[in-house]
Order: C-alpha cells, then structure tokens, then sequence
C-alpha cells in the first residue's frame, strides 16, 4: 500500500489540499474557495481526495493557515504551524537557494527573507489590503473581465497610466477617474499593477533586504502582469514554483511528516471523516463578569472541542487550543 | 463624590487601594473589552490613537455604574496623550454628562492648579494617614507587577499552562470583592503563594522575548490582545520594558532626575536618538540594546496605529537589528477583532529565534 503525506491549508479566501509521497513530491493539490464555510470545503477537500486515495495510506497531517485551529480539530493533526513558516519550508524543499518569497494570498500578502536555508525575517501586511487577492477580484469584477485575463491584458499594454497605490481606497477611486477620462482598459489595468507592486513595496517590504533569487508564490502568483511589473521594479526575473498556489499546504505536510517521524504514529481521523457532521454552536457563558463567547464543536453528538473562554472552565474539558 | 480612572493594565488595584484608603468611594471601570473600545470609538475622533479611545469607553462604562468624577494624569510631553484631559472632558460634556475631571498634570504646567487637585483627593486627611496610604499605594502598585511577572515566569515553565489560568482569573474575581490596601496585599500574597506550587518542567530553557514600545498598549493586555499570555502559552518567558513600577520611579519618585535604570536606557539609545522624541520612543530603542545586552533571544515592539513617536523608533529599530544581529519584530494595534494574523506573527517569530538559536548551538 502506497504511503502519502497530507497538508491542509484553511485561508480566508481558499483552501487547500495537497498530498505529497516518500520522495517529498506532490500527487495531488486541489484548491477550494474557502466561502466562509472552512468546515464545508474540509470537507470537501477530504471527500474529493478519498475518491482518488481512499485506498491509500495517510501517514500524517499537517495544517496551516488562519483556520489551522478549527482544521485540527476536525481531521485530528500532527502538527499545527503558522503560514509563514510552512510556507518558507515548501520553497526551500523547492529550491533551497531561495533568499527571498513575495507571497501574496487572498487576503494576506507576506514577505519572507531566507539566508543559509533559515527564516531571518519576515513581514506581513498590517491595516492595508491592497494588491492581495481578494482585491484584485474585486477590481477585474468593476472593469468586467475575468481574473484569469487580468495579467496578460496588462502585458499588452505599453503605455500604463499611473494610478495612486498608496491606499486601496485611494487607488480605486483613482482608477475610476482613470476610466472617465477614456483610458483604455489593458493602460489601466497595467498600471494597476504597477501601483500594487509599489504598495506592497512600500508596506510591506519596507526596508527589507530583497536579494535573489526571489520566488514568487500564493494564488497572485498566477497573475502575469503582476509578476512583470515586480520584475520591472526589483530588476530581477521572479521564480514562481510550479504548486505557487499551495505552497502552504505543501509545507504543512513536509513538516507533519517530519513530526510523525519522531512521534510515531499519525492523529488524522481517516479519509472517511467527510461522512460525519458537525456542528459549531456558540455559547454565552455567564458565569462571570468577563462574559466569554464559548463555541462548541460537535462531530455528531461527540463535543470535539470547547475554546473562548478565560477561565479554562469550558476548555480544560476538551483539547486546548496553542498548546 | 465617587471616583473612577481609566484602566492601565493592573494599576486599578493599586488605584484603587489608594483611594480607598483615604475614604472615598470607588468606581472601577469594567475590565476593558470589546464594547468598551466600541463605546470609545463612537465618541472618539476617528483618527486619535487607540488608548484614548479605550479610555472614553472606560469613562462612559463607570458613569453608568455611577462615577461622578474621573481621576487622570496629564502630560506636557510632545505626545497626543497631552490632549487627553481636555478633549476628553470637551467630548464627555457634549455627550451631556456631569462630572468633574481632576487632573494631576506635571509641575511645570502650573504648582497651584496641582495643589487644589491633589487636595480634592487627600480629602483633608492628616499627613500621616496620607504617608501611609502613599506607603501602602506603592507597595501595591509594586507587588501587582511582580505578580504578573511572577506569572509569566511560570507560565514560561508551567507544565499545564491552563493552571495559570485559572489562578489569575481567581485573582482578579476577587480583587472585585476586595476592599482596601491591606486585604489587597494579602489576596496577591495568597496568590503569589499558589503561582508558586504550579507544577513546572524546569528542564525547559523558554526563549526570552522582552515587550517593548508605547506605554499603554505593553501594559494593558486588552490592548495588546494579551501578548504576554499568548507568549508564554508558546514558552516563551516574557518581560515588559515598561511597567507602572518603572514609570513611577523615573517620573515620580525620582524626580527631577529620572531612575537610573531609565537613564542607562537613554545612554544605550544614544548613538541613534540623542533627543526625546515623545511619548517613550526613545527609550524604545534604548530598551531594545538593552535586552540584547542580557542576552535576550529578540524583542517585540508594539504601537497604536498611527503613534507619532514610535513610528521614529520603528524607523530606528531596522538600523539596530542590522547593527546589533538582534531579532525586532514589529506589531501595530487598532481596533483590530481578529487575533488569526496577530498570532501567525508571533508563532513565525518564535520559530525564526528558535532556528536561530539551534543554527548557533549545532
């Protein structure tokens, strides 16, 4: 029986699945749209990859991303880590000469600096979501083209105009008079994403020492004319991994597999967990003044695990979260 | 006449013991949370810092419990904080309500002024209660910051970090049904005494991290969405830069000088920031030179979004972890709900000082 590795990745915007085997390579990747139902598109994700492995032996599991937590709980985990790192270990796996990665995700958008094959800095966008993905979306939406478009649209340009990036506010509504004044549509788009790339600059990689070979990763690694206009400013080609879109999941599961290696034997609750249901109920607790939200998860009638609250009244009965 | 304050990490205790030594009737805000930043941003200019905000939801929490008069301090430093005391009292009068505000401003704004507020709060008691009341009000405010040192020190090593927990969350229920400095003292004593019979690992060597940065927002750990205990949840062992100990003894007890453990700060920042910049920004760097130098594995520094002097010393700090080799991580606080990204921050830094720390011993 074949051997694999799982690494989930629960984002804001998608999440993702991806498989790797004893030799570290990927056999399978699926990129799901999170939609605000994580548990759903886990789900999802898990059904999909039994249909395809479910005679397949998961050694260990991996989770990362915002709703790592709640992945844990669900598939049972042997190892929760943090996007940045998981995402560091999967380009290093990659190439191990990496010294930068650009990653900008749905949401999120990261800068992690490398030297000697360790993490020596890192930055992530703080009060700005400018240039991310799910701002990108939005604008293809307003200019009535499709995502997939956006980048070589704006590789046909020669003449971008310029439009503020400092703010994505600012920036919509310079693109909008951009628009009115008969611009055409492959001049803004171009300079909409030279305007990112200078806010992500700026914010982001503010201050930071970029030096190559630089990889570029996250779901906004497909857009080309993004990936042409960091080119333009940093004078340096971009290396974008064949799995940029998920990367973090890649790396979840190269580290879940390095735990297993020292712990033995896997938590992961088997690939016919999809068949369950559950439930997230929230709980007022009243007990004291701090009145906590408690929320609850179910699989079936079994309460997984309790968490939100001070006290540890609620939590100290079920699995604790961070620890 | 019944007294409030707004909340400064655990100095509402000592506040509070003070106050009620000298025979007024306290107030004690609510425990910051997220209806009190809620309150406060509503009535607040949008783009004022953070601690202010929380402070007018604090204000406006006590009035409804039943506060008639708010107890702050001033400031003529180069800071917003130096605004505080009157555009919240403009902004607290507009929303129509009646309370008197006492200000304990510096000396240099005015000895008279200070006089007459002092004395509506000594309540004409003889010098020797006051001596005794200041006494015991220092120890509190002393003792409460060892205690929470205390607690992230053995949380660092605290085999179930949930019994940490569960101490302090008794310790600040009671500290409700508490009255007076004395019953004060004891119930951080009984507190002291049970941190230490929590079972630790003292086989673990925790990764130390110092807290440095805008004063409000190191100590109160709403702001800060309570870095330290997420901090030491990850063992890590964690020390603020500043403390109301730390204040107090460079701005008040030794006045006019400054403490001296102040002063070395504003040494070791000197090759970079010779003069003050506001609100602390200098000793922000000289804080992060000064837990390089006792062997610390790297320093976190967070600010209110928008906070004028230690976005200088943020400017500044890129230079001394270059020159220094000495991890800074930045963190800014808003209004911000989730704590998702803020985590995934301070997850990813301490697996960057820990991979640090095994390159440099293997």
């Amino acid at each position: 029986m074949d051997s694999y590795y799982l690494g989930i990745d629960v984002g804001s915007v998608s999440t993702n699945i991806a498989l790797i085997d004893g030799r570290d390579l990927l056999v399978y990747k699926k990129y799901l749209r999170t939609q605000g139902k994580p548990i759903d598109m886990i789900k999802d994700g898990i059904k999909e990859l039994s249909e395809s492995f479910g005679h397949s032996k998961i050694k260990s599991v991996g989770v990362t991303g915002s709703g790592r937590q709640l992945a844990s709980i669900i598939v049972g985990s042997d190892v929760i880590k943090n996007e940045i790192t998981c995402h560091a270990i999967a380009t290093l796996n990659y190439n191990p000469d990496i010294r930068t990665i650009i990653e900008i995700g749905g949401q999120d958008s990261k800068i992690i600096l490398m030297r000697d094959g360790i993490i020596v800095d890192f930055a992530m966008n703080t009060v700005c979501a400018a240039g991310t993905g799910s701002f990108l979306d939005r604008q293809a939406l307003r200019l009535g083209i499709d995502i997939s478009e956006f980048g070589n649209k704006a590789l046909k340009s020669v003449n971008p105009v310029r439009i503020a990036g400092r703010c994505a506010v600012f920036a919509e509504s310079d693109m909008i008079h951009k628009q009115q004044l008969g611009h055409s549509q492959n001049d803004i788009i171009k300079g909409l994403c030279q305007a990112l790339v200078r806010n992500y600059l700026s914010n982001v990689g503010k201050g930071k020492d970029i030096q190559g070979p630089i990889a570029f990763q996250g779901g906004v690694a497909a857009n080309v004319g993004i990936r042409e206009a960091f080119e333009l400013e940093l004078g340096e080609e971009l290396i974008v991994p064949p799995n940029y879109d998920v990367m973090g999941a890649i790396g979840a599961a190269l580290l879940g597999k390095e735990n297993v290696k020292v712990k033995g034997s896997t938590s992961f609750k088997g690939l016919d967990l999809y068949k369950n249901d559950y439930v997230v109920n929230g709980i007022d607790c009243n007990g004291c003044s701090n009145h906590c939200e408690i929320l609850e998860i179910k699989e079936e009638d079994i309460v997984l695990a309790r968490f939100g609250d001070k006290c540890g009244k609620w939590s100290s009965n079920s699995l604790r979260l961070n620890s | 006449m019944k007294i409030t304050f707004p909340h400064l990490g655990n100095v509402y205790i000592a506040c509070k013991g003070f106050l009620e030594e000298l025979g007024h009737e306290v107030v004690t805000p609510p425990i910051c949370s997220r209806k009190t930043l809620e309150i406060g941003s509503k009535y607040s200019p949008e783009m004022m810092c953070m601690p202010f905000k929380i402070f007018i939801g604090n204000y406006i929490e006590s009035i409804e419990k039943g506060a008639d008069t708010i107890l702050i301090t001033g400031s003529c430093g180069p800071c917003r904080f130096g605004l505080y005391p009157i555009i919240q009292a403009d902004i607290l009068k507009r929303l129509g309500y009646d309370v008197d505000i006492i200000v304990f401003d510096a000396i240099g704004e005015g000895i008279d002024k200070l006089k007459t507020n002092v004395n509506k709060i000594l309540n004409s008691k003889s010098s020797q209660e006051i001596y005794r009341s200041s006494k015991l009000a220092l120890s509190l405010i002393r003792k409460t910051d060892d205690l929470s040192q205390l607690s992230n020190e053995v949380r660092a090593y605290a085999l179930n970090k949930i019994d940490v927990d569960k101490i302090m969350n008794n310790y600040y229920l009671n500290i409700e049904q508490t009255h007076g400095a004395e019953e004060l003292l004891k119930l951080i004593k009984n507190t002291e005494i049970d941190l230490r019979e929590v079972p630790i690992d003292k086989n673990i060597n925790p990764l130390k991290i110092g807290i440095i940065g805008e004063i409000y927002t190191i100590i109160e750990p709403f702001a800060n969405l309570e870095i330290e205990k997420k901090l030491g949840d990850l063992n890590v062992l964690v020390e603020k830069s500043l403390t109301p100990t730390i204040w107090l003894e460079h701005h008040v007890l030794s006045y006019p000088f400054g403490s001296k453990h102040e002063n070395m700060k504003h040494k070791l920042a000197e090759q970079y920031l010779k003069n003050p910049v506001g609100g602390h920004g200098r000793e922000t760097v000289g804080s992060a030179i000064y837990y390089k130098s006792r062997g610390f594995d790297g320093v976190i520094q967070i600010l209110p979004l928008n906070c004028m002097p230690e976005i200088v010393a943020k400017s500044i700090l890129k230079t001394v972890e270059k020159d220094e080799d000495f991890p800074i991580m930045t963190l800014v606080v808003d209004e911000m709900t989730g704590e998702a990204g803020y985590l995934t921050r301070l997850e990813a830094f301490i697996d960057l000082i820990n991979k640090r720390r095994e390159k440099c011993i293997g």
